[in-house]
């Protein structure tokens, strides 16, 4: 018997108000699982940033969670523009998010830190015109 | 004081009041607007003060484990927002009182009911 339990979810383009329901789910679970209230708070903070990045610039994707018990994997997947310079990316407070989204309380160039900062692994695949694919690792120990 | 308890004595609307209400307490005001710092600082169980009254708030709320939520300087909240607040099981507060104002009420009405 496998002690990995797989979750899939769909970030759509039109869910900007929906984003969080699929890290509200993993936090759920990991909950019931018996997680440690700091490996939780840091996958749902994580995988919600996840969420916001993909409907702000991508247009959506998809999520896939692996949970064992020694680590939370996350692979957020999208089919966007790609991210033109990483490095810029992930400087704090460069965004180039658009005013709509600023207005909502996001886009302050906090995303990408942010999912570097609740997590223990983090790597960036990303090409212009294919899409970007994020791999984070969160260890339950 | 439980947040139930809060809502009644502040005389604050009532946008919604969750069925644990009863049960939680408030442990800490706290205020911030920009969602993208608020995901990572709400404290758990903290009353969390702001302006910003759209559901990526509610789900900030949920994912912190925020007390409640009080909408400060009369800020506009519609019905949407009610119904994801009630489905989502979060108290959600509304005054018209300033930010820092409402943040104060919470700290005195926590510290009076422990005795400092």
């Amino acid at each position: 018997m496998s002690d990995t339990i797989k979750l899939h979810y769909t970030v759509s383009t039109e869910d900007f108000t929906r984003a969080g329901e699929a890290s509200g789910d993993v936090k759920r679970k990991l909950k019931q699982m018996g997680s440690s209230p700091e490996v939780v708070r840091k996958v749902a903070i994580a995988m919600y940033e996840g969420e916001i990045n993909m409907v702000i610039h991508a247009n959506g994707g998809t999520i896939d969670v692996e949970i064992t018990p020694e680590e939370i994997q996350m692979v957020l997947q999208d089919s966007g523009p790609g991210i033109a310079d990483v490095e810029k990316a992930m400087q704090a407070g460069y965004s180039t998010a658009p005013d709509r989204v600023r207005a909502l309380g996001f886009g302050a160039g906090m995303g990408l830190p942010n999912m570097k900062q609740y997590s223990d692994e983090m790597k960036i695949e990303t090409t212009i015109g294919v899409g970007t694919k994020v791999t984070m690792k969160v260890f339950q120990t | 004081m439980t947040v139930k308890e809060f809502a009644e004595r502040s005389g604050f609307r009532i946008i919604n009041l969750a069925d644990n209400a009863g049960d939680v307490h408030i442990r800490q005001s706290y205020c911030c607007d920009l969602l993208s710092i608020a995901m990572t600082r709400v404290p758990e169980g903290a009353a969390w003060v702001t302006v910003m009254s759209n559901m990526n708030t509610l789900a900030v709320a949920s994912l912190t484990e925020a007390a409640c939520v009080i909408i400060a300087e009369n800020a506009a909240s519609d019905k949407e927002f009610a119904e994801k607040a009630k489905a989502q099981g979060i108290t959600v507060l509304h005054t018209e009182k300033p930010v820092f104002d409402a943040a104060l009420m919470v700290h005195k009405a926590i510290h009076a009911e422990s005795g400092i």
